[in-house]
């Protein structure tokens, strides 16, 4: 694609986006407190899809693990809350960040070594590391208890917490947390776009090839790798004061496979998919759990309908009925 | 001595359900290149029919006829496996590999639910099995006889199996359409039919490790996941799709388990997914890898 061309369908791709942040932007004043900090949930999970979908749509490795960077992002700032007695939002993002991918570097060494099925693996059983760590070491961690976390100060303690914590997380935190997600969508955005998000599809396309032209395409990968885990840590530090309470379940396996989830209910293999994914993926479950304690089921059915039926995802379906209704059928 | 030997057996054990579930697990995969990741909810499928017939059959049955009870619990799991493979994963095998294992993802959710709907939150338990052996003793030690039945039936399966893949024309079949599906098609192979095959034999695998534990450990909901996890890393410490890899793993992890039990109880399970991790560094296929 022309640089040209690029830019004339990037336009209405960035309109579109400014209208959904300023539908974002009127959430609290519109809806009750409850709907709120469930779209605060979803752009939390919005964050994650984003980062794991760097490693999946982008780079073409399918992970069984990033629960692992969640977790992290979430337990760093439990920890910090509970040795150090730290209060500072900000802080707590550059801990989530910096843990998460401190241990995305350290997993990535080994699991960029393969890819397919054994990456999957790997990035299981590694998170599962964590996970048993963070289960077990209960006199560090909790156990299954968890660790709490009070709501915390928000710029530089410039904003301290409300007295009704459900205000402050409907109105306050959601913007905290809008503002985050605008950042890291952007700068998503940026690294997609760059010549090293290039050079990561070159690898999803072909290997070979891509190591011909000169990319180093195990070290490519482990950046792709650590930058994933890192986003997925911030959204684990924002999820941590939204929740109040941190539980190994968030590093637990299945909670990968909520992330993939997100992701592939949105479509991977566009940009705005994941996005899409976490919103729809934290409605449908947060109705389906409220209607049935069959939810899992719900989710499963609908999963399975997914990958059958579209496999490009809601965004990638959507995007492609755009398209076909933009062009008209050539004349044959 | 004694506990010596009881541990051993102890690992054993371990090694036996395990290798009946990782079995299964690595044959799909060495025929059908796909991880199943619903393979640990069958095995809890195998676990709650075996424990839902011998429930319906204790009061009228003798309890040697019991363990032919168990069995229907191996065949539901396969009648399931040879009911999923045609219709949901078949339509799949022109995509991209993610989403073959995308789909048995969702078969897992769906699975897990399946259960909790038809047989309720509280476990299931069998244990009129385990009770009507009693312990034996010998050697010094006294050791639950259904345990030694347990570890008896993993080697019959594990010689079986063996003699089914390396020894009848069957196996013969489904080697070469592991080894290349195209080439194996075009000498004549059903492949669809291998597939469904080897895919019923791995479920049926899964359903008899769950058959078989139930009496000792009951059925309940979450069982299959950990399975599925431990089974993970026996194939990865054996090697994906080889049955040798299989036993082996599955010996490694059951003594480990036992080990770390008794010494390090806390980190047990991080342990296991760090000798997983360090085999797949030195050696990337795992210890038995073909290819």
């Amino acid at each position: 694609m022309s640089p040209a061309a690029a830019r004339r369908s990037a336009a209405p791709q960035l309109a579109a986006a400014a209208l959904v942040l300023i539908g974002l932007v009127a959430v609290p004043w519109l809806f009750s407190t409850f709907q709120t900090i469930t779209v605060c949930y979803g752009l939390v999970f919005a964050i994650a899809a984003l980062g794991y979908n760097l490693l999946l749509g982008y780079t073409g490795l399918l992970s069984f693990g990033h629960s692992a960077y969640f977790g992290m992002g979430a337990y760093t700032v439990a920890l910090l809350v509970k040795y150090m007695e730290w209060t500072s939002m900000e802080a707590f993002v550059v801990a989530g960040v910096l843990g998460a991918g401190a241990v995305a570097a350290l997993f990535g060494i080994v699991c960029v070594r393969y890819t397919r099925i054994f990456f999957g693996i790997l990035t299981l059983a590694l998170s599962q590391v964590l996970w048993s760590l963070a289960l077990k070491l209960f006199w560090v961690t909790g156990g299954t208890d968890g660790l709490r976390v009070p709501t915390p100060k928000l710029f530089f303690s410039l904003l301290t917490p409300a007295e009704d914590k459900l205000e402050f997380l409907a109105y306050r935190y959601y913007y905290y947390v809008l503002i985050l997600f605008v950042a890291a969508t952007a700068v998503m955005w940026l690294i997609v776009h760059s010549p090293f998000g290039k050079a990561l599809q070159a690898i999803r396309d072909n290997e070979t090839r891509a190591e011909f032209v000169g990319v180093q395409v195990r070290r490519y990968r482990w950046v792709a790798f650590v930058v994933s885990g890192a986003f997925t840590g911030l959204a684990g530090a924002l999820w941590v004061p939204l929740n109040g309470l941190t539980t190994p379940d968030i590093v637990y396996w299945p909670f990968s496979g909520r992330i993939v989830f997100f992701v592939v209910l949105g479509g991977f293999r566009t940009f705005w998919g994941p996005i899409v994914g976490a919103m729809a993926y934290n409605y449908l479950e947060t109705y389906a759990v409220g209607y049935t304690v069959y939810w899992q089921l719900v989710l499963g059915i609908v999963f399975v309908l997914i990958v059958l039926t579209l496999p490009q995802g809601l965004a990638g379906t959507a995007e492609g009925l755009l398209r076909r209704m933009r062009r008209p059928a050539p004349a044959t | 001595m004694d506990t010596l030997l009881t541990q051993i057996l102890n690992s054993l054990f371990y090694a036996s359900t395990l290798f009946l579930i990782a079995s299964g697990l690595s044959l799909v995969y060495g025929v059908m290149r796909i991880v199943n990741m619903a393979h640990g909810n069958l095995y809890a499928f195998g676990a709650y029919v075996a424990a839902w017939a011998v429930g319906l059959a204790a009061s009228t049955l003798h309890w040697s006829l019991l363990f032919i009870v168990l069995l229907v619990g191996a065949l539901a799991a396969a009648a399931v496996g040879a009911l999923l493979e045609p219709t949901l994963l078949r339509p799949l095998y022109r995509r991209p590999e993610e989403y073959q294992l995308l789909m048995t993802f969702g078969l897992l959710l769906i699975l897990e639910d399946v259960m909790r709907l038809v047989w309720g939150p509280h476990p299931l338990t069998a244990s009129a099995l385990s009770d009507a052996l009693g312990s034996i003793s010998f050697m010094g030690v006294t050791y639950p006889g259904y345990n030694l039945f347990v570890i008896a039936v993993g080697v019959v399966a594990a010689v079986g199996l063996g003699a089914f893949v390396y020894r009848t024309r069957f196996g013969v079949m489904l080697r070469a359409t592991s080894q290349n599906m195209r080439m194996a098609s075009a000498l004549g192979i059903d492949v669809k039919r291998v597939y469904v095959q080897a895919f019923t034999l791995g479920c049926l695998m899964a359903g008899l490790g769950g058959a078989i534990v139930v009496p000792i450990q009951g059925a309940v909901l979450g069982m299959g996941i950990d399975a599925l996890i431990l089974a993970f890393v026996v194939v990865v410490i054996g090697g994906l799709g080889s049955l040798e890899g299989a036993a082996v793993g599955a010996l490694i992890v059951g003594f480990v388990r036992t080990l770390g039990i008794t010494y390090f109880a806390e980190v047990e399970l991080a342990v296991l997914y760090l000798i997983a991790a360090v085999v797949l560094f030195v050696r990337p296929a795992g210890l038995f890898a073909r290819a």
